[in-house]
């Protein structure tokens, strides 16, 4: 039976992380009758994606400096059928934990090589892969030295509603992982770790760059809270 | 077989690095037929403009996003739903991001001209008179207004993911 929602997703409220007091509603949530939403149009031609998007090291003239990486994985829902055609795009931090957005105040320096974003959409199988490095850890001022931990932020977007998902994929051995509020909003144990991608000698290109993988498993097509309580 | 699911994160305060231009604000074309704009503003608990939100809107014809600016507004052109024989008044379905959200809200945007249509809706017929008008658009000059409250007295009737 499907896993609940409920104890998957973490909850908007979460005292430690200071941002959600002002913005996480305070009403129950309301649970709609039948399926989530619709499904809407095709999102978009393949031709839109360029063919270097997914690669984040081959934007700019040189290259990033950091620890060239490749993430790779499938996005199947949960019964495990593959999404094809759905639209995955990233964006992080350079190597030294710097974003390249204005707001970001970090006193760690910009590279003129990396921008931090890039784009793909599945194949048949729901694979996709990323070039990259490996974005850095920075402060940032939720609790007194408060760390957040390397990175890479995921948006899955796929025809139906039910299915979409923006999230966060971390790596594995990070010490941050347990002082931060933000991976540890995720209340069951076992769901937190599958937003640690796995070390894969398979993507560990020789002589060039290491590499992860990180499945990604969203909602079927037509689910609905309401099944989960149902079943339990 | 069953796969449990990946949880969700917040979107953070850096989105539109990397969410900035795959999918825009127009569903439909400015000023083409049936068009139309629904703007609104993204506030706090505190009443203050939330100027780091993407608000997606999801309908078949299509997927509009756009993020809040300084003042927290946003802009979506579209056109109203078709009914497709559904129960539901036509709507829009939303999903809301933000720093400071872990997981996205979902709400719904109902259209002010289709009294009839949603005083039928089983949806808007489980609410309240208060809670069903923070879901239904009002005229605006320019088209549709629909400010989305994430907390307080008009907080937006929000709804499990």
């Amino acid at each position: 039976m499907p896993a609940s929602t409920r104890s998957v997703h973490p909850p908007n409220d979460v005292p430690a992380y200071a941002s959600s007091r002002l913005r996480a509603p305070k009403q129950p949530l309301r649970v709609l009758p039948g399926r989530l939403g619709e499904l809407t149009a095709p999102l978009l031609a393949g031709e839109t994606i360029g063919v270097l998007d997914h690669d984040l090291t081959r934007q700019h003239d040189g290259e990033p400096l950091g620890e060239r990486i490749t993430i790779s994985g499938r996005v199947l829902d949960e019964n495990a059928n593959p999404l094809a055609g759905a639209l995955i795009e990233v964006w992080q931090a350079n190597a030294a934990g710097r974003y390249a957005h204005l707001s970001d105040r970090h006193r760690a320096p910009l590279d003129p090589n990396f921008s931090g974003a890039g784009r793909c959409l599945t194949d048949a199988a729901g694979g996709y892969r990323f070039v990259t490095i490996r974005p850095g850890a920075y402060p940032w001022r939720n609790h007194p030295n408060a760390w957040r931990p390397a990175h890479v932020h995921f948006s899955v977007f796929s025809p139906a509603f039910a299915q979409r998902l923006i999230t966060q994929m971390y790596f594995p051995g990070d010490p941050l992982l347990v002082q931060d509020p933000v991976f540890n909003s995720v209340p069951d144990h076992a769901a937190r770790r599958r937003l640690v991608a796995s070390w894969s000698l398979e993507l560990t290109e020789p002589e060039w760059s290491l590499g992860y993988a990180w499945d990604i498993v969203v909602a079927g097509r037509e689910a609905t809270p309401l099944d989960d309580d149902a079943s339990e | 077989m069953t796969l449990p699911l990946t949880p969700s994160q917040t979107v953070g305060p850096f989105f539109r690095i990397g969410l900035a231009t795959t999918i825009g604000a127009h569903v439909a074309g400015e000023g083409s037929p049936g068009a139309v704009r629904i703007s609104g503003q993204v506030l706090d608990g505190a009443g203050e403009p939330v100027p780091d939100a993407l608000v997606e809107t999801w309908q078949a014809e299509g997927a509009g996003r756009c993020g809040t600016d300084d003042q927290g507004h946003f802009a979506i052109v579209t056109t109203k739903p078709a009914r497709n024989g559904a129960p539901d008044a036509p709507h829009l379905d939303v999903s809301v991001f933000a720093r400071g959200l872990l997981t996205r809200l979902v709400t719904r945007i109902y259209f002010p001209d289709e009294d009839e249509a949603n005083d039928a809706d089983p949806v808007l017929q489980s609410l309240s008179s208060a809670e069903r008008s923070t879901l239904v658009a009002v005229r605006d000059e320019g088209g549709l207004r629909f400010d989305i409250h994430l907390q307080g007295a008009r907080e937006t009737v929000f709804f499990d993911r």
